[in-house]
């Protein structure tokens, strides 16, 4: 992305927050991604103005309002929609879009493949906790098919899992990271990592709702660094996405695909030659 | 059933041309449309179709006129068929009289649902005459012979084929202007066709556009710089005419993943500051009510311009229906004050849209503009659409502000915007109820603010006398919308030609209501007539409910695919004044 936007003098992470309460549960994991995204932004020097974080629906999509960037919280599962029209029309600004693993893998699953196709220089953070939170723990396209806590579907939803991973190489993304909210400074590198890199950049991070799936808080002992650096090879990443155990971190996929930025230059002043074209 | 009478009112010719996929039907069709126009004549051409994607049957089905025209009459005085495959479809959409020429390919038998209408029945050498010239087409002959018959000259007929065939090189140019020469010289035995008068010169100030093309210019004329949209019949015209247009004004049209992705584009490109709009058709429109929703709420501008078609459902892609007012009024959840507007002809689609646009920005909402496949898909031989340039154009947007509050309670219930860029101007625009930072809110206090803000923006706005076309006097109204506008203005001049004082009130604007306007305009009213091209009497309610009709209200609602004829409302209106 450009570098263009940066403020001129050195910014901290608190300088990003808007002091808005958030409305999570305490031990959310969400808290933690605040906190990279806002180093991440510090780190950048990024001018909070030229900034843009659109979100969905759900308790991740709450993110905007917690920054003072310019914000945007739009419906269930059209954040990427939003983003890449803003950043469209707005090549100058950093755009980010953020929300849950249901707003982005389920009901806004077609725009995921089809952003990640498109490959417009924003970069998405998918807080994924495999539940619904803010309607009481419902499962979601990433829960395990017997996890059984929810009376929507008893005995487990019985239906596996989706590898989002593995669906955002197969799309084109052309930036493909994980991380995880018990380490918010590596998370924060990555999502540094994932707005330098041009095109569309998808950051995993495994965010617990200690609320719904109180099992989750072991997830901090068995996440661990990917063994290896990031590939620019398809094929290579493709198979260790496919093999990972969804635990492994770090960037794991740097794609060299160009971004889509229609150019928006004028190349006339005024419409009469284009009236023209009606004249009998 | 009465017919209009066809002197002093407004003289015509109508002509159906029919043929198989490929045989050229349009191309004829549309020739024939711009010769008529450099000649001085106004006139429209309107596409039928089957459901085949290529191939099948096709009409085009033209009327030219000294005066602007936009509806059909109920006869076509010439019907010509290129070949009769599958020519039966069409006998509802193409009534004849007993004067109509019907002419068919020389040896080629005409199918019994044709034979069996009225008219006189000729037969002419077309395809034996393209067969004669090397390279020769038979829709060139029948090009000539119809130039011939309504009298245009040969030499317009190839300065016209010349300049639209350029692409295709000198052998073709050759090859067409050989069928026209020979076609014209095949039609001697055929009686004269009644006369309309003398072509008036056109000067340069005559266009020949589209419904869809117009809507896509006075988009940008009004100032869109982005589009996205979907893909969708009987809208797609208009994003093809602005996808290059878009290009040429720094502006970009992004074809989206479906309808939800391309209204959602939208908004995002809004909230940067670029003027946005989409164009779809009931389906797509049912998609995009969630987030028109969500721009009402984060009072994001944007134009929504729905294209109707037959519904419900996929209903009939190919053929018009005013039967979109009700999603368009009231399809969003909760409550959610926006606008909705509609154009009346080809011409208005120009200022229409450019209106809506101004509105959109203006007032912070979305806009649905209200336009058909009638109209759209319609070539008319038009005036120059005047320019109008709105005096208080554009959003109003935030200075660098102390503390900002991007959704702020005033009089006007517009506050301004802050762009992404601007210091100190950050907000999150939000579909949650906010307060006036835009911070969420449940809060009672704040609902009823943001709720009365959002009304009062719409309510107060001064919208001038582009809330309708109003036209005539007398104590019988017609009140109508969008595309029905055009056969009503043709009954109505029978009307007034007979003696018959009668007023024409087209809404233009839907919502907001303008109730003191339009209880201004029927001053004096003891009768009115309601005509829509709808099945369900949608308009017919919508007036009913939120407006004080004075005297006996009639309605008049045929649903689509066939055009509501001027006979039939000039009959409704005339039957009733007898009683």
């Amino acid at each position: 992305m450009m570098e263009t936007a940066t403020s001129c003098t050195p910014m901290k992470p608190k300088d990003y927050k808007s002091g808005v309460k958030p409305v999570w549960c305490p031990g959310c994991g969400d808290f933690s991604v605040l906190m990279a995204l806002t180093k991440a932004l510090a780190e950048m020097r990024l001018a909070a103005e030229q900034v843009a974080l659109i979100s969905g629906i759900g308790c991740s999509s709450r993110l905007p309002a917690y920054l003072n960037v310019y914000g945007f919280h739009s419906v269930h599962g059209r954040a990427l929609p939003v983003a890449t029209g803003l950043k469209i029309a707005r090549p100058d600004l950093t755009v980010l879009a953020a929300g849950g693993d249901g707003d982005g893998f389920s009901i806004g699953g077609n725009h995921f493949m089809h952003s990640c196709r498109r490959n417009v220089d924003i970069t998405y953070i998918v807080m994924d906790n495999q539940v619904y939170g803010m309607t009481k723990g419902q499962a979601s396209p990433t829960t395990d098919p017997d996890w059984d806590h929810s009376k929507l579907t008893p005995g487990g939803t019985k239906v596996n899992p989706y590898y989002p991973l593995v669906i955002a190489l197969a799309s084109g993304a052309n930036f493909i990271a994980r991380a995880s909210s018990s380490d918010p400074n590596g998370a924060a590198k990555v999502i540094v990592d994932a707005i330098r890199h041009p095109g569309f950049s998808f950051v995993h991070i495994l965010s617990p709702c200690i609320t719904f799936r109180p099992e989750q808080r072991d997830w901090k002992k068995m996440v661990r660094p990917a063994p290896v650096e990031a590939t620019s090879n398809p094929v290579t990443a493709a198979h260790r996405l496919m093999t990972d155990d969804n635990f492994f971190l770090g960037t794991l996929y740097k794609g060299n695909r160009p971004p889509y930025q229609p150019d928006l230059t004028p190349v006339i002043d005024d419409l009469s030659s284009i009236e023209k074209d009606f004249e009998l | 059933m009465a017919t209009i009478p066809q002197t002093g009112i407004k003289p015509s010719i109508s002509i159906a041309i029919l043929g198989s996929g490929g045989s050229g039907v349009m191309t004829t069709g549309s020739l024939l449309l711009d010769v008529a126009g450099r000649a001085g004549w106004y006139g429209m051409m309107t596409r039928s179709a089957g459901p085949q994607i290529r191939g099948g049957e096709a009409a085009a089905l033209l009327r030219l006129s000294p005066q602007p025209t936009e509806t059909h009459k109920d006869h076509f005085d010439v019907l010509l068929a290129l070949d009769w495959l599958n020519a039966d479809r069409f006998v509802s959409e193409v009534d004849l009289n007993a004067q109509s020429l019907v002419i068919g390919d020389e040896g080629k038998v005409m199918p019994g649902a044709i034979a069996g209408l009225s008219g006189n029945h000729f037969e002419l050498p077309l395809s034996g005459t393209a067969k004669s010239i090397k390279g020769g087409r038979i829709n060139m002959v029948a090009l000539g012979a119809l130039a011939a018959m309504i009298g245009l000259t040969l030499e317009d007929v190839i300065k016209v084929l010349t300049q639209s065939l350029q692409r295709k090189g000198p052998e073709a140019i050759n090859a067409s202007i050989s069928g026209i020469q020979a076609g014209s010289h095949i039609v001697d035995s055929l009686p004269a066709l009644p006369t309309i008068g003398a072509a008036q010169a056109t000067g340069r100030n005559r266009w020949s556009i589209t419904g869809n093309e117009a809507t896509g210019l006075g988009a940008i004329r009004g100032g869109i710089r982005f589009v996205a949209a979907y893909p969708i019949t009987p809208a797609t015209e208009v994003l093809e005419w602005m996808a290059p247009t878009l290009q040429k004004v720094g502006g970009v049209l992004v074809q989206a993943e479906d309808e939800l992705a391309s209204i959602n584009h939208l908004i995002g490109s809004s909230f940067g500051g670029t003027p946005s709009m989409t164009a779809t058709s009931g389906p797509g429109l049912s998609l995009m009510t969630e987030s028109i929703g969500l721009a009402v709420a984060s009072e994001t501008p944007l134009v929504i311009v729905d294209v109707m078609r037959g519904g419900p459902s996929t209903g009939i892609p190919t053929k018009s229906e005013q039967s979109d007012l009700n999603i368009a009024l009231y399809g969003l959840h909760g409550d959610a004050p926006h606008l909705v507007v509609a154009p009346n002809s080809v011409g208005d689609c120009v200022f229409t849209t450019q209106w809506a646009t101004h509105l959109a920005e203006t007032l912070q909402t979305a806009c649905i503009m209200l336009s058909d496949q009638f109209m759209g898909q319609t070539r008319a031989i038009i005036d120059r659409p005047a320019d109008i340039a709105f005096v208080s154009g554009g959003r109003q947007l935030a200075s660098k502000p102390d503390v900002y509050f991007r959704y702020a309670v005033n009089d006007s219930g517009i506050s301004p915007m802050s762009l992404p860029g601007t210091p100190d101007g950050q907000y999150t625009g939000d579909g949650l109820e906010h307060s006036p930072s835009g911070t969420p809110s449940s809060r009672a206090d704040d609902h009823i603010q943001q709720l009365d803000k959002r009304k009062r923006k719409l309510d107060q706005f001064n919208y001038g006398d582009h809330w309708a076309l109003t036209e005539g006097s007398g104590e019988m109204a017609v009140i109508t919308w969008g595309s029905s506008t055009g056969a009503v203005q043709e009954a109505l001049a029978t009307l007034r030609a007979q003696g018959q004082e009668v007023r024409l009130v087209s809404l233009r604007l839907l919502s907001p209501i303008q109730p003191e306007r339009l209880q201004r305009a029927l001053q004096g009213v003891r009768r009115i007539l309601v005509v829509e091209q709808c099945h369900g009497a949608q308009f017919y309610h919508y007036l009913r409910a939120f407006y004080q009709l004075p005297g006996v209200v009639k309605s008049m609602a045929i649903p689509g695919p066939l055009m509501i004829k001027p006979s039939d409302i000039y009959h409704e209106l005339q039957s009733w004044e007898s009683v």
